[in-house]
């Protein structure tokens, strides 16, 4: 493929891109002003954006560790939350598995919702794109939310500094949560799962924290599993 | 949070490392088989599964209350859901959510 069609294809990807903004910048800063506020140092908040990249993961492991839980179940509760990107991994690779070793771990680094679903949806739609325009498309999205992320990060951790500490700023965690859910609950299935995550979540509170919280995951994956398998058997 | 600076950091490190090995797996591993169907159905599920679970103790029994359900943390959360579920944009639900909870504490500020 010549270079133009390459280099297109970035510009592509920046601006599919673009709409993401309005929403990674308004997370970022909460990122950043509620992880000073739990007693995270600057270096720590920025590096958890620079070396994770992963909003609602992050947002969760500062949950737990709010609640001073285990480090084990920190990290599991937290990387639990990351695991459906292996999907997008395993979906990634017929179209990008070709790409120089470097070029697919910069593609790792940079797998996460929003560079995902822009580029398997134009990969989708686009099946004559060669290779090298797949990957470029990817970055083109990926590296315009990337930077900005860890950028409101920074300045989020600025003006966490900033925020009384009578505020209960913690709450805007829930609050997040509870928005990041909302626009995933797409089925039956969907609901279910969340159902059974709530109702086991809150019957094993007494546990370590933590503990509840992943024995209640895995039965809100099975339940969701399950159901959705009924419900495609119940279509004629 | 009662973490040392060397746990935070340790946390910080597996979570960066955890994360990346998840999203380079199958990219990283040419002519690997593919994902079992299985195993892809369950895990398209652990958003929906993980976050429910983690954020119903902090809207029924918030700390801040000492445990006890407050009215506020409700209607916060209900906002909250019930936008982004209507609108189908996180921002929105978050909106929605932090002027039920904060509203009150700006105006008083006012």
């Amino acid at each position: 493929m010549t270079a133009t069609t390459t280099k297109s294809a970035y510009w592509a990807g920046v601006r599919d891109g673009l709409p993401y903004i309005v929403m990674v910048v308004p997370f970022a800063l909460l990122f950043g002003v509620v992880g000073i506020e739990a007693g995270l140092s600057m270096a720590q908040t920025i590096s958890f954006s620079v070396l994770v990249i992963a909003g609602a993961s992050q947002f969760a492991a500062l949950q737990l560790m709010l609640e001073n839980a285990a480090i084990g179940f920190v990290l599991l509760a937290a990387l639990a939350v990351n695991l459906r990107m292996a999907m997008y991994s395993a979906a990634l690779a017929p179209h990008l598995g070709a790409a120089p070793f470097w070029q697919r771990a910069l593609i790792g680094y940079l797998n996460f919702d929003q560079s995902y679903m822009s580029s398997i949806a134009k990969y989708e739609d686009n099946p004559q794109m060669a290779m090298p325009e797949k990957v470029a498309y990817f970055l083109g999205v990926a590296l315009v939310i990337s930077p900005l992320w860890c950028l409101f990060t920074y300045v989020g951790a600025r003006l966490g500094a900033t925020v009384p500490s009578d505020i209960e700023v913690a709450f805007i965690l829930p609050i997040a949560f509870l928005s990041m859910v909302a626009p995933m609950l797409k089925s039956l299935a969907h609901v279910a799962a969340a159902v059974v995550s709530i109702i086991v979540a809150l019957s094993l509170a007494g546990l370590p924290a933590g503990s509840g919280l992943l024995i209640a995951a895995v039965c809100a994956m099975v339940t969701g599993g399950v159901v959705e398998t009924w419900t495609e058997r119940a279509k004629p | 949070m009662t973490y040392t600076q060397s746990e935070i950091w340790l946390i910080i490190g597996i979570m960066a490392v955890g994360t990346f090995a998840i999203r380079f797996s199958f990219l990283g591993l040419i002519g690997a088989g593919a994902i079992h169907p299985l195993i892809e159905r369950m895990l398209r599920f652990t958003p929906v599964a993980v976050l429910p679970g983690m954020v119903a103790p902090l809207i029924l029994w918030p700390t801040s209350a000492g445990g006890e359900p407050t009215l506020l943390h409700f209607m916060a959360a209900v906002m909250a859901l019930g936008v982004a579920y209507k609108t189908r944009k996180v921002v929105w639900g978050m909106v929605a959510g932090c002027a039920v909870f904060y509203g009150p504490l700006v105006i008083g500020l006012l």
